[in-house]
Formats: structure tokens, C-alpha cells, sequence
């Protein structure tokens, strides 16, 4: 990987400068969070082909690089960043802000993939800097979200976007793709800064702050692939057994998880749908107006009328392409994000379900075989404390999860209501103007007859 | 086969008043009362009024249509549709209607009705009836002649058509166009005793027929080109549309999903739920009223294909004109060259070339008798040809002039209908977007109380 970009002048103290510098986050840094061996990425393991999984092959097109719509603006302080954070509790206490920006092709002899501009400024004493810049690939991210699952077992980690498109695009990566991916990335990153929990993650600040080849450096360390893969094996395994005792409020927050993700999956095909129908009525309307200018053409008598209509029409027109963005732009986003929550929630149960089931086969050993493998009691004691705490994190982010789902998604839909109210609202102001122009020339030819 | 002026045994005799138009309801007309006496079969002839003849309203209602079975004329059994028109006269006074005739028609009568009237008013621009079969579908309107929704638009089209023949000045006088409002038997056997069909120029019917016309009236030329136009910017938009109605149907009905959706989700929310229930109502609201806005649209629609229709009306009137100049033209070379021939004779120079002259040459010059002879003959012909010429320019005049006239009538109507039913479809865009607005509305709050 190519080396970060520098700060510009106009930032403080800039980023740990390349090269050997000692204080920056280097090989040695220990593994955060506790929970070692037993606990299990499922998605980690999953991505065995870490260095294939994104090989985002490109064409090397130049307008790649004319990112200017991706940027957002860049508030500079903090205090002024409050307002574009929409979707976290407390936001006066927030110390950390993250943008996610400048898509950029790069191109090696092995491959070619995206590379994310994120830039970090913060009040936070641990950080070395205020500012950060540095530039990620959704390789990076993939392993950041490993990391948090590792560590946080049974807390809600935020989605990552998919890597691939699931269905009907020409080109795998086109500029909707990595605007729509890039977006998604913002938020995740977003997502984990106001999480109490995650956002003092240790991953987290080195994603964050390390440059590219201290990253690298520092994703090699962690269990290898073989031990992980071991791990996935016992887990299967074990899960069921964590199903059976689970307590009842876990069932409860199961049931309600499958349900919702059923839900939540029909409302993304649904609004996925209405999207493609409002496209194909833009589409179909684009061509409507016009045929009433042509028409104009040929009659004297009705040039006016005709011509009046057209415009009303393309102005409709307008309206309705300004609705279809708005659409894709507040509630898909949205509803797709909590698709993809839908199925981390059921990992996250998944984990639990683990942790409780180690508990209780070394407690079933115990109860049973009186043999040399006996697990001390404290063993014991160590398992139930953990059983204790990830039950607990769960619920406590369990509560959290529900209160940001339920303002997001209203949120979401009062903005799709608002949408199209304020496209019907647009038509009418058209056409009642229309009407009212054909009534006052109606009432002028009408008065010119009089005499 | 010239068609002479309008045949006032075909004709019921002119009221001094003018009709009505479209009047209050768009049904009233005013027809002269006097000729349901003087319309009878066989009483013909001079009807002229002297007296003790009044206006009286005449409302045309084409109220009913019904499925009927019954065996067509190669005696199988077919099923069809039949209209029930009901013709009530209205008091001036006190405006109440009472009903004088009602009758069952079929399309095909309605359409020997129109081929009649094409043949006797060649100079009118005459109405065009309702579609035969459904064109211009969208996925959810039928192509089906049996379809409710078809027949239904049909027996307005059917109605409408009626209407504008009751609303002519010079149609609604026609004492066919009576009996087929009044008399349901034989009526078709009193329409083919006309020998209309033998009347038709089959030449006006024959569309690949190109005349060489060397001075037809520009004014026809161009309205040829006009209705040409007419009708193809007219089809391309019936077809945008249709595909805009299509597509704004699909918009509107996915909504109906998250209705139930949302309905299935409340069960398992305790604070959303209230507000995912109602919301989902309203979902279902704005999914379903979609129907009524299409319905609405097809209507407007119709009117737009009414005038898709009356461009090949247009056609037929230039058409007509067309050939009555094409045989004044023939006429006249005829003519032309029967007094060269004459000249000819009579000077004894031989400049064009005749059988007879040919075979004067190969078998011996005819006598003098026998050329005089030939000069009387040709001299008969002249003076009839030119007797012929005269009177066909005459008709060409008349005509020209009656159609002219009828066309600057049809324009003004299309003028008019036109800008009401862009306004109307205005009309709907409103009410279409206030539906949308209050149900748009009635949604977001119940997504705030979420």
C-alpha cells in the first residue's frame, strides 16, 4: 500500500510522521480487550481469503478521481460538527469526529481497489494529536470490525456494507456503488465513535491514527488463521447448548430478532422496489412534456395551452427526480443498514449463546465426570463472571440498539413522508397556477367580447 | 357516381332556429319538433312547414349496455353487446323530460349509421365513432371487447357520438339519423333502401388511390398535411401516456406492501407499534386510490381519441374534394381535346393523331358527309361537356365552399374541447396531488408518534 497523504500545513501538529518515529503505535502493542481464545469472529473466519477480499478491480478511470461531490464540508471545530452527526444520543459529549471522504483508485501490478480518505479530530487525551488523516481500504475495515467483535462479544457491533452488490450492475463498482458504500463506511465509523464502549476501543484509535504500514504491521499480530478456523469448529458445536439454557429474556430479545429481521428485510425490498418505480415513471415522464411542444407546432389556436402544459409537466417532472433522490438518500440507506444490523444481531445472540454453553459443559463436567480433566472451581467462577458480563453488555447495548433503531427508523420514514408531501405540494402549487392563468385568459377573452 | 347536393327527401326540412350545441348538460339539443311528423317512412318529399312548429329539447342518452347472444348472418351463434339509447324531449318551460323513445342498438348499426351519413354529407367533417377495439392499453386496462371497463367507456363514446350528430346544424336534420333514434325494426333495411352503398365512390375508400391533381384548393392540401399531424402527435401521446399511467400504478401500489408489513412489525413493538399500525393504514389508503385517479384518466384519454379518430374524417372530406377536382380536371382535358379534334376537322389539318385519321390514311379519305357527320357528333359532345364542365365546376364551387365552412365549424369545436380537456386533465393533476398531500400527511404523523 501506497504511504498516507501528509497533513496539510493548515492542520496542528500533524500526522506521526513517516519513518521510524518511536512513539507512534508500532509492533508492540498488546491485544486489547480480554476474552482470548474462546471468543469467536464468526465473520472473521468467514473472510479466509483475507488478502482476495476485496479485490476491487476497476477501470482506471480518471474521473475516479474528480471526487468533488464526495467530500462533505468540513466543519472546523469540533462544536460546529454537532449538527451533522444526526443519529447518536448526547451529542454534547461528543470528543470524537470522523469523516469519511475522497474515494481514490490505486492501482499496483497485483491489483487495483478504493482507498477511503478519513480524517479524525478530537479532544481526547489519549490520541497523540488532535487531527488525524490517514487512508483506509474496506480491507481495513473489514478487520477493525473483527477486532471489535473479538473484543466486545456480545455487543451490538455496527454493519459494514456488503462487498459486493448483490444484484443487476453493469459495472461491479460503479460511482453510485462507492458513494452509497462510502456513506455507509462514514456511519459505521461514526457508529463505533459514540458507542460508551467501542469508541475507547484500542483497534479503534489505531485504525484511526496509524499510518499504512503500522497498520499492516499491526494486523499481522492476533491468533493466526488455523486456530481461528479450530475455534469456529468448537463453536458451532457448543452454540447449541447455549440455546437451551438460555434465560428468558434472551428468548424473548431472539424472537424479537428474528421477527425483526424478517421485517426489516421486506421493508428493503419494498423500498428498494418503489425506488425502481419512481426511476422508470421519471423516465417514462421525461418524454411526456415534450410531446406537448411538438404538438404546439401544429396548432395556432392551442400553442399557448399546449406550451403551458409541457412546462407544468417537466416542472412535475422535476419534482419527482428531487422525491426518487430524497428517497435513496434518507430511507434506503436506512432500512439497509438495519438489514444488515438485523443479521449482526443475530451473530451477537450467536456469541452469547457460546459464552454461556462453555460455562455450562464445564459445569456439566463437573457435575458428572469425576475425572483428571475436572475444571477447577475456579475456572468455574472465571466462566460465570464472563457469562455475567457478556449477558449484561448485551442488554445494557440490547436497550441502546432498540432506542436508536426506533428514532432512525422514524426518523427515516417521516423524512420519506416529508418527501413526497412536499413533491405533491410542488405539482399542485404547478398546476393551480396553470389553471388560474387559463381562467384569467378566459376571463380577459371573455371581457374582449363584450362590446 | 357525383354526389349532388344533399337529397331533401333524405333530409328532414329545416327549422329556422339553430341548434343548441352543447348545451346545459352537455345532453340537451334542440331538433326540430315538427319533423317527427313529417319524418315517417314514404311521406318524402316536400315537407315544408308553414306553421304550427315549435323547438323542443331533446336530450340523447345511451344509458345501458347488455350481453346478448343471437345468430349473425351466417346463422352461428355470436355473443354481443347491446346499447340502449333513450331519446326525451324536454318542455322549455318547466324543464321536465319525458321519455319518447328507447331503443337497443348495436355497434354495427352505429356504424352503418355513420357510413350512411359519410356518403350523403361528403362535405362534412362527420363524428367519429368510439374505438372498435381497445388500442392504447395499458398492463392493467383490458384489450378485451367484453371487458366492463371497455364496454362502459364505449357506451359514453357511443353516447358522445350521437351527440355531436344531434348538435350539428345540418346532421342532426337527417331523417335517417331520426329512425335510428326511433325506429328499431327495419331501420336497417330502410338505410340500405337508400342505396347509399351504391352511391359510395369506392374511389374515396381506396387509400392507396393517389390522384394527380394539378390545382386542388391549397386550404385542403394543407389540412391534409394538418390532419396527418394531428393524428400522429396524438397517437405518440396516448401511447407516453399510457406507459406513464403504468408506471405511476406501480408506484403507488407497492406502497400497498408496507401496509401489511408494518402491520405484521407492530406486533412485536411496544412503543412503535401504534404508530407502524396506523402508518401502515395509510399506506394501504394510498395505494388504493390510484384506481379512481386512472379511471379518471382513461377519460381523458377518450377525449384525446375522439379527435385521434376525427383526423380521418378530415382526410375523408379532403379526399372527397380531391377527386370531384381530379374529374373537373379530366373533364376539362376531355373536353379540350374533343374541340381540338372538332377544329381539326373542320380545317383539315390533322395534328393529332386519331384511329379514324389512321384509318382514313390506309384505307381512303372519307366523304364530306361522312365528315360532317363526325363534326355534328363531336359539336353534341361539346355543348354536352361543356354543360358537364360548367355544372362539375359548379359542384366543386359548392362544395368547396359547404365543407369550408363545416371545417372552420370543426375547428372551433376542436379549439374549444381541446383546451377543456387539457384543462380538466389540470384538473385531476390538482386533485390527484390534495389526495396525495392529506394521506402523505395523515402518515408522517402517525411515523412521529413512533
Amino acid at each position: 500500500m501506497e504511504g498516507e497523504r501528509r497533513a496539510s500545513q493548515a492542520r496542528s501538529s500533524g500526522l506521526p510522521a513517516g519513518g521510524a518515529d518511536a512513539d507512534s503505535p508500532g509492533g508492540g502493542t498488546p491485544f486489547p480487550g480480554g476474552g482470548g481464545s474462546s471468543a469467536l469472529l464468526q465473520a472473521e473466519v468467514l473472510d479466509l481469503d483475507e488478502d482476495e477480499d476485496d479485490l476491487e478491480v476497476f477501470s482506471k478511470d480518471a474521473s475516479l478521481m474528480d471526487m468533488n461531490s464526495f467530500s462533505p464540508m468540513m466543519p472546523t471545530s469540533p462544536l460546529s460538527m454537532i449538527n451533522q452527526i444526526k443519529f447518536e444520543d448526547e451529542p454534547d459529549l461528543k470528543d470524537l469526529f470522523i469523516t469519511v471522504d475522497e474515494p481514490e483508485s490505486h492501482v499496483t501490478t497485483i491489483e487495483t481497489f478504493i482507498t477511503y480518505r478519513i480524517i479524525t479530530k478530537t479532544s481526547r487525551g489519549e490520541f497523540d494529536s488532535s487531527e488525524f488523516e490517514v487512508r483506509r481500504r474496506y480491507q481495513d475495515f473489514l478487520w477493525l470490525k473483527g477486532k471489535l467483535e473479538e473484543a466486545h462479544p456480545t455487543l451490538i457491533i455496527p454493519p459494514l456494507p456488503e462487498k459486493f452488490m448483490v444484484k443487476g450492475m453493469v459495472e461491479r463498482f460503479n460511482d453510485d456503488f462507492i458513494e452509497t458504500r462510502r456513506k455507509a463506511l462514514h456511519k459505521f465509523l461514526n457508529r463505533i465513535a459514540d458507542h460508551p464502549t467501542l469508541t475507547f476501543n484500542e483497534d479503534f484509535k489505531i485504525f484511526l491514527t496509524a499510518q499504512a504500514w503500522e497498520l499492516s504491521s499491526h494486523k499481522k499480530q492476533g491468533p493466526g488463521l488455523l486456530s481461528r478456523m479450530g475455534q469456529t469448529v468448537r463453536a458451532v458445536a457448543s452454540s447449541m447448548r447455549g440455546v437451551k439454557n438460555r434465560p428468558e429474556e434472551f428468548m424473548e430479545m431472539n424472537n424479537f430478532i428474528e421477527l425483526f429481521s424478517q421485517k426489516i428485510n421486506l421493508i428493503d425490498k419494498i423500498s428498494q422496489r418503489i425506488y425502481k418505480e419512481e426511476r422508470e415513471y421519471f423516465d417514462e415522464m421525461k418524454e411526456y412534456g415534450p410531446i406537448h411542444i411538438l404538438w404546439s407546432a401544429s396548432e395556432e389556436d392551442l400553442v399557448d395551452i399546449l406550451k403551458d402544459v409541457a412546462s407544468c409537466i417537466d416542472r412535475c417532472c422535476k419534482a419527482t427526480e428531487k422525491r426518487m433522490s430524497g428517497l435513496g438518500e434518507a430511507l434506503l440507506p436506512v432500512v439497509h443498514e438495519y438489514v444488515l444490523y438485523s443479521e449482526m444481531l443475530m451473530g451477537v445472540m450467536k456469541r452469547r449463546d457460546q459464552i454461556q454453553a462453555e460455562l455450562d459443559s464445564k459445569v456439566e463436567a463437573l457435575t458428572y465426570k469425576k475425572t483428571d480433566a475436572d475444571p477447577l472451581p475456579e475456572e468455574i467462577g472465571k466462566l460465570e463472571d464472563k457469562v455475567e458480563c457478556a449477558n449484561n453488555a448485551l442488554k445494557a447495548d440490547w436497550e441502546r440498539w432498540k432506542q436508536n433503531m426506533q428514532n432512525d427508523i422514524k426518523l427515516a420514514f417521516t423524512d420519506m413522508a416529508e418527501g413526497n408531501i412536499h413533491y405533491y405540494e410542488q405539482c399542485l402549487a404547478t398546476w393551480e397556477s396553470f389553471l388560474t392563468s387559463q381562467t384569467n385568459l378566459h376571463l380577459e377573452e371573455a371581457s374582449e367580447e363584450k362590446p | 357516381m357525383e354526389q349532388g347536393p344533399p337529397d331533401p327527401e333524405r333530409q328532414l326540412q329545416p327549422a329556422p332556429l339553430e341548434p343548441l350545441g352543447r348545451s346545459e348538460a352537455g345532453l340537451g339539443v334542440a331538433v326540430d319538433e315538427e319533423a317527427e311528423g313529417a319524418g315517417e317512412e314514404g311521406s318524402g318529399g316536400d315537407t315544408m312547414t308553414h306553421n304550427n312548429f315549435w323547438l323542443k329539447k331533446i336530450e340523447i342518452s345511451v344509458s345501458e349496455a347488455e350481453k346478448r347472444t343471437g345468430r349473425n348472418a351466417m346463422n352461428m351463434q355470436e355473443t354481443y353487446t347491446a346499447y340502449l339509447i333513450e331519446t326525451r324531449s324536454v318542455e322549455h318551460t318547466d324543464g321536465q323530460s319525458v321519455l319518447t323513445d328507447s331503443l337497443w342498438r348495436r355497434y354495427s348499426e352505429f356504424e352503418l349509421l355513420r357510413n350512411y351519413l359519410l356518403v350523403y354529407y361528403p362535405h362534412i367533417v362527420v363524428p367519429p365513432l368510439p374505438e372498435k377495439r381497445a388500442e392504447f392499453v395499458w398492463h392493467k386496462l383490458s384489450a378485451d371487447n367484453m371487458d366492463p371497463d371497455f364496454v362502459e367507456r364505449r357506451r359514453i363514446g357511443l353516447e358522445n357520438f350521437l351527440l355531436r350528430i344531434a348538435s350539428h346544424p345540418i346532421l342532426c336534420r337527417d331523417k335517417i339519423f331520426y329512425l335510428f333514434l326511433t325506429q328499431e325494426g327495419n331501420w336497417k333495411e330502410t338505410v340500405n333502401e337508400t342505396g347509399f352503398q351504391l352511391k359510395a365512390d369506392s374511389r374515396l375508400k381506396a387509400l392507396n388511390a393517389t390522384f394527380r391533381v394539378k390545382n386542388p384548393d391549397k386550404r385542403f392540401t394543407d389540412l391534409k398535411h394538418y390532419s396527418d399531424e394531428l393524428q400522429s402527435v396524438i397517437s405518440h401521446l396516448l401511447r407516453v401516456r399510457a406507459r406513464v399511467a403504468d408506471r405511476l400504478y406501480g408506484v403507488y401500489k407497492v406502497h400497498g406492501n408496507y401496509g401489511r408489513v408494518f402491520s405484521e412489525w407492530s406486533a412485536i413493538e411496544k412503543e412503535m407499534g401504534d404508530g407502524l399500525q396506523s402508518a401502515g393504514h395509510h399506506m394501504d389508503v394510498y395505494a388504493s386510490s390510484i384506481d379512481d385517479i386512472l379511471e379518471d384518466e382513461e377519460h381523458y384519454a377518450d377525449q384525446l381519441k375522439e379527435y385521434l379518430f376525427y383526423a380521418e374524417a378530415l382526410r375523408a372530406v379532403c379526399r372527397k374534394h380531391e377527386l370531384m377536382q381530379y374529374d373537373l380536371e379530366i373533364a376539362a382535358q376531355d373536353l379540350a381535346s374533343k374541340k381540338q379534334q372538332c377544329e381539326e376537322l373542320a380545317t383539315g389539318t390533322v395534328r393529332t393523331f386519331s384511329l379514324k385519321g389512321m384509318t382514313t390514311k390506309l384505307f381512303g379519305q372519307e366523304t364530306p358527309e361522312q365528315r360532317e357527320a363526325r363534326i355534328k357528333v363531336l359539336e353534341e359532345q361539346i355543348n354536352e361537356g361543356e354543360q358537364q364542365l360548367k355544372s362539375k365546376n359548379l359542384e366543386g364551387r359548392e362544395f368547396v365552399k359547404n365543407a369550408w365552412a363545416d371545417i372552420e365549424r370543426f375547428k372551433e369545436q376542436k379549439n374549444r374541447d381541446l383546451k377543456e380537456a387539457l384543462i380538466s386533465y389540470a384538473v385531476m393533476q390538482i386533485s390527484m396531488c390534495k389526495k396525495g398531500i392529506q394521506v402523505w400527511t395523515n402518515a408522517k404523523e402517525c411515523f412521529s408518534k413512533m
